[in-house]
This record gives C-alpha cells, structure tokens and sequence, in this order.
C-alpha cells in the first residue's frame, strides 16, 4: 500500500526526522489559509501515488497567499498520469545546498533489508544507480542484530560529512530505520533529503509504501480517503471481493486463474495482436459467486470488447466457474463476446453447462488467445 | 529420489485440521506421501484421515521419526509455525501460506541458513518428485515421472507447462514451486545446482515472472559456472506495466528492474532459449533432448 506525502509526513515526523513546515489543503481557500499561515514562499504538492508528479506539473510554486489560492484552483482537480488531485500539501519552499537519497527497503536475493544512500539524490537517481554505481552506498541489514547507529554514522560519513553534521545525519538514519521496521514498510525512501544553507538537514520529500501483507497488525493504516478517490469503479469492486483487478489500456477483458497464468494470458493477447483490458485473477478455488464477481466487473468496464476467460482447473472446479459465468451474464442483462478456455478438474460438467448455453468452450491456451484477437480486429461479434 | 524430497521423506502437516490442511493432507496421503503426523494448537489428541494430531511440533517428534514439514497455517501466524519446523530440525519446510508479512519471512530465512534447512516457499504450490512424494497442492494428473525438472514462480502456470511436457510425452522429475512472495526460500540457482546434482533430471525449465532478479542470477550463473543439462526458460509478464503488482506480492516491477525484458536478455546472453509461449517450453526441449 502506497501512502500519499503527507502521510509519510506524518509519520517521519513522529519519528523526530525533519520536514518543511507543511499542511494538507482539499480546497483553494484552504490553500490560501495556509500560505498566510506559514508566511514565506511555499510549494504547493499535488497528493497523487503516481510516480514523477513533479515532470507532469504537479508541483508549485507561490510568493504570497493570493498566488497560492490560484496555484492551488489550477492544480485541484486536474488529473497528472490518470490520477485526479483531491489534495494539496503545502509547504514552506526550501532553498537547497545539496540534495541527498536514502531509503531503506528490501533485497530479494540477499532476503534481507538494506540500507540505500547517495550523495546525488533526486529525480535522476534510478540513472544514477544504473550510470554510476559507485556512487550509491548499500549497506545490507542483518536480519536479528539489524541497522545499527555505526552503520549510520559509516554512511554519512561516505556521504562527505563529519562533525555535528555526521552527527545529525546518523540519527535521521537511525530513525529512518526505526520507522520502516515499526511500519513493516517495504519502501521508505527520503528523495531528497535536503541539506540546507545552513547545514541542517530536512526530507523534502519522503515516500512510504506499506507491506500489504503486514496490513492486519497496522488498524493505523484503515481510513485513508484520498486513495479510495484514485481508484476505479473496477478496482473498488475487486478489492471488496478480495479480487487482484490492475486497470490495463487495451480493449480484451481477462480472467484468469492464478497470478503466473494470468500474466502469460495477457501475454499471449499481445503475441496475437491485441491489447489486454485488464488483468484479473480469481485465485485458486474460486467459487462460482467470485467467478461471477470477476466478470462482473470485467463487464462493467466500457473498454472491454471481447472478454477472454482462462482456467486451468486444479483446485478450482470447471463446473463452478461454467456456473458463475452464466450467472454474471444473467445479472448483466447483456454481454459482450466471449471465449471462455475451459479445462481441468470436472471439465466435462462445466463444459456441458456452457455449451448448453450456446456458450463456445476451447481446451487450448493459445488458441483461445487467438481466437479472441480474430474477434476483436473483425470488428467485436 | 527426487530433489529434496523422494520415497523416504517423512512428512508432518502443520495445520492440519484446517479446511486447507486437511483436505490437502487426504490428497497427499491418497499420493503415497509418507505424513506421519500433524500439528494444530489445542487440537492435540484427534486424528485426521488417520493422522494423530499434536499441539506442538516436539510433542509429534517425540513419537515420529520425521525430516519435513508442510505448513497451511494462516499468515499471522506461519511464520512461527516455519520457526517451530525450523528449530525442531526438520530439514525441508514448505510454507504453502499466502500473505506472510516481508519482515517475518526474512527471519524466517535468516533462521533456515542457519540450521542448514530449506524453505519452499511462502506462496508456493509446494513440491513434487513425481510417483514419489508430494508435499504440496498441485492437481497431481498433468504430472508424469520423466526427465525434466521444472522450477516456477506460479502455480497454476506450472500445471499449465506441465500439461503440455505431459502431453509430449516429457514426464517430469521433481517440480519445485519457488513461490509468489518477494522473499522465498529457493532461488532459481539454488535449484539448478540440484538438478545439475540429480541423477534423474536431464534437461532444466525454469518458469520465471517479472518482479527480482531471481531470473537475471540464473543466466549469470550458467553464464560462468556452466550446466551440463539443457535448460529452457520462459518468463510470464511481458505485458506488465511498471509499478503494479500482478496478482502475486513478488511480481511487480520496482522502477527499472524486474522487467521481463531484462529477464529474457539475460537469459539469450547466457545461451539459454526463452520460450514466446507456454507450449514452445514443451517444443523447445523435446528438440533439445533428441539431440
């Protein structure tokens, strides 16, 4: 789960790490409220969970609290990357010495966190990683005696700093730490941690993104508003079926059983020429009231022209998905063209049921995939 | 023998009363697994299908000879039933279990190299040395004894491989699913130095996805340490946008890495072909093992 800025804000600031004087405004008179409040120039940040918000102007800047009013009218509403800004954070404009990264986060082949810092922070830095390795500091943390206050002071050190500086820049680290285990976060990233004029450091910006397997011992994270607005119908409807549902551009609606199949499903729409819709996975065992959630909500979706269902049946039973299929269509009122690839456990029976609803069931993969491109190109029936 | 697992294993089920527990435990028991035992807190004393149930993993050790563990606890609490297995010695620990918390399941690992132990797993269908033992959920039909070992990041895209080497007449030797999860037990290259070891296996599939570098270690491992086995790939994902998590916690592409692309270059650097299709893997080795 991604959190917004001024969430990890929040939380960053509970933890003693510094960041610019700020507040959450939703509307322009809000944002004007806040400008006078902080009185000094300030920037105004669309809260958005999509990534490089800055490049697609979604960021800035005012000189007085009438220019943040109409800064703050222009951003509300607009839409960067897809994502509609239902909130601002505005906060007081910072002047920059130096921008600095460091995050702490997960490393899959060493199964372990680790500890990740540069001294050339900001937008660029994944080119940095890929450019100039050298100039990324990794420390990996073990995973019972964890991140320890020398291995922050050895990082701010490589960063090129001493004295009270090393000092401070240790234990924002230290915290930084802290927070991540605290909140079971598989990204907590500082991007760019700001060095000030006069020395001091602040985390401009800050991103946290949540373990979503961690969520039943954080009740903390449960209310949150703003992302519930970023969401599609479509995705609404499959998180509350427990449905994994990601919105795609093409026009093939698809259900699939299994992550992995799924995956090779949209796949194998493009090899053929089409563009997948969506992906969904209905899970192992599903019954036939989550198949009829599926389609559903592949239905509701006006891109989709074709629906492509695929199912490999081991634990999950051909009967019950042939059985949700016919009931979402009778729920639906109408339908759109289908191919449904059918096979596995009680095949025979959910062919049967299908085939007696004049619905057309191939036992190949592949040629289902292609079948589904031929209707598609030949104009959707 | 298979890898890791074979004829002699002998099992204990932790979780066994559950809906999944149970109902997988016939399965594996109807497959000629050897479960000689299971666990389930406060239900000590019962049996299931004839399997006497304890409340602790020691108390079933006490009376049972046993070196692996299958585990369908639910998530809050799999991770102490995977330290449980772990610190009563058992060798072999698969973690059917979806959804455990990133920071359990890093200790689980760290636990698991200390004791000289494997993990398969978490979010994974488990493993099988086909017409020996199975120690997991997989529909056991499309599987048949033969040559090829098969490693994979999902579970029904296995069965899906699987059917079709079936159908080729390409049976299969053992088939390990690595799991779904960002942090798993087995990578792609500890498993290549298993077949490459098994006297059974004579050609490799590596079933991969987007998300890691699990894929990207394996090309570079053949790459420079070499293997004496054929070993196809294919990746699932091609499609993927970045920043969305495909159904499974561990495929979701971070930025630049984890592409499927990346994958697959590395993959044709290191000589390996890389299936467009699922059924091409079937193609791709039957070719490969006439030679």
């Amino acid at each position: 789960m991604k959190l917004f800025e001024y969430e990890a804000k929040h939380i960053f600031t509970q933890y003693s790490i510094p960041t610019p004087n700020g507040f959450l405004a939703t509307t322009a008179t809000q944002a004007r409220e806040i400008a006078e409040k902080i009185n000094a120039p300030v920037a105004l940040k669309s809260q958005v969970l999509v990534a490089g918000r800055a490049k697609a102007g979604g960021i800035l800047f005012a000189n007085s609290p009438s220019e943040a009013e109409q800064a703050a009218a222009r951003l509300l509403g607009k839409e960067i990357k897809g994502a509609k800004v239902e909130g601002l954070w505005i906060e007081e404009k910072i002047a920059i010495q130096r921008e600095l990264y460091f995050s702490i986060t997960v490393d899959r082949a060493n199964r372990c966190y680790v500890a990740i810092a540069s001294s050339e922070g900001g937008v660029e830095i994944e080119e940095t990683a890929a450019t100039s390795p050298e100039k990324i500091i990794k420390v990996f943390v073990d995973p019972v005696y964890g991140f320890r206050l020398y291995h922050a002071r050895q990082i701010a050190k490589k960063l090129g700093y001493d004295g009270n500086q090393m000092n401070d820049l240790a234990s924002i680290f230290l915290n930084h730490y802290r927070l991540a285990m605290d909140s079971d976060a598989e990204l907590a990233e500082m991007n760019p941690l700001v060095e000030l004029p006069v020395g001091k450091f602040v985390a401009a910006d800050t991103r946290l993104i949540i373990d979503d397997n961690a969520l039943f011992r954080h009740r903390e994270f449960k209310k949150r508003p703003l992302e519930r607005a970023e969401m599609t119908p479509q995705e609404l409807a499959a998180q509350k079926s427990g449905l994994a549902y990601v919105k795609l551009d093409g026009d093939v609606g698809i259900i699939g059983n299994g992550a992995g199949l799924v995956m090779a499903t949209l796949d194998a729409i493009q090899i053929y020429g089409g563009r997948p819709a969506n992906f969904l996975d209905v899970g192992g065992g599903a019954s036939s009231d989550m198949t009829a959630a599926a389609l559903d909500i592949v239905l509701s979706d006006p891109d989709v022209k074709v629906v492509f269902i695929n199912i490999l049946g081991g634990i999950t039973r051909c009967d019950e998905v042939a059985n949700g299929v016919l009931e979402a269509k009778r729920r639906a009122g109408f339908t759109k063209p289908m191919v449904i690839r059918l096979v596995g456990t009680n095949e025979e029976e959910g062919r049967r049921i299908l085939t007696d609803a004049g619905i057309h069931v191939l036992d190949s993969m592949e040629e289902a995939a292609e079948k589904t491109v031929e209707i598609i190109k030949s104009g959707g029936a | 023998m298979g890898v890791f697992i074979g004829k002699a294993t002998r099992a204990i089920v932790q979780g066994i009363t559950g809906t999944q527990g149970s109902f997988h435990t016939r399965l594996m028991l109807d497959y000629g697994t050897q479960i000689v035992a299971g666990t389930s807190p406060g239900k000590g004393g019962t049996d299931v299908y004839g399997v006497p149930v304890y409340d602790t993993v020691e108390e079933a050790l006490n009376a049972h000879a046993a070196d692996a563990s299958i585990i369908f606890v639910p998530a809050p609490f799999a991770a102490d039933s995977a330290f449980e297995a772990l610190d009563s010695g058992l060798k072999t620990v698969v973690v059917i279990t979806e959804h455990i918390p990133v920071r359990d399941a890093v200790q689980v690992m760290y636990r698991a190299r200390q004791q000289g132990a494997v993990v398969v797993g978490p979010n994974t269908p488990g493993i099988l040395s086909v017409d020996e033992c199975k120690l997991g959920i997989m529909p056991v039909h499309v599987f048949k004894r033969g040559v090829v070992g098969l490693a994979s990041r999902s579970g029904t895209l296995t069965y899906e491989i699987a059917t079709g080497l079936t159908a080729r007449g390409l049976g299969q030797s053992t088939c390990i699913g690595l799991g779904g999860d960002p942090i798993v037990g087995l990578s792609f290259v500890d498993v290549l130095k298993e077949f490459e070891k098994n006297e059974q296996t004579e050609a490799v599939a590596l079933i991969g996805e987007i998300g890691g570098n699990f894929e990207e270690l394996a090309a570079e491992f053949i790459a420079t340490e070499g293997c004496s086995k054929p070993v196809v790939a294919f990746v699932a994902g091609r499609t993927a946008p970045p920043g969305k998590r495909m159904g499974h916690a561990g495929a979701i592409i971070m930025g630049k890495s984890g592409t499927a692309a990346s994958k697959i270059e590395a993959f044709e650097k290191a000589g390996v072909q890389v299936a467009e299709k699922p059924s091409d893997v079937a193609k791709l080795l039957s070719e490969k093992l006439r030679k």
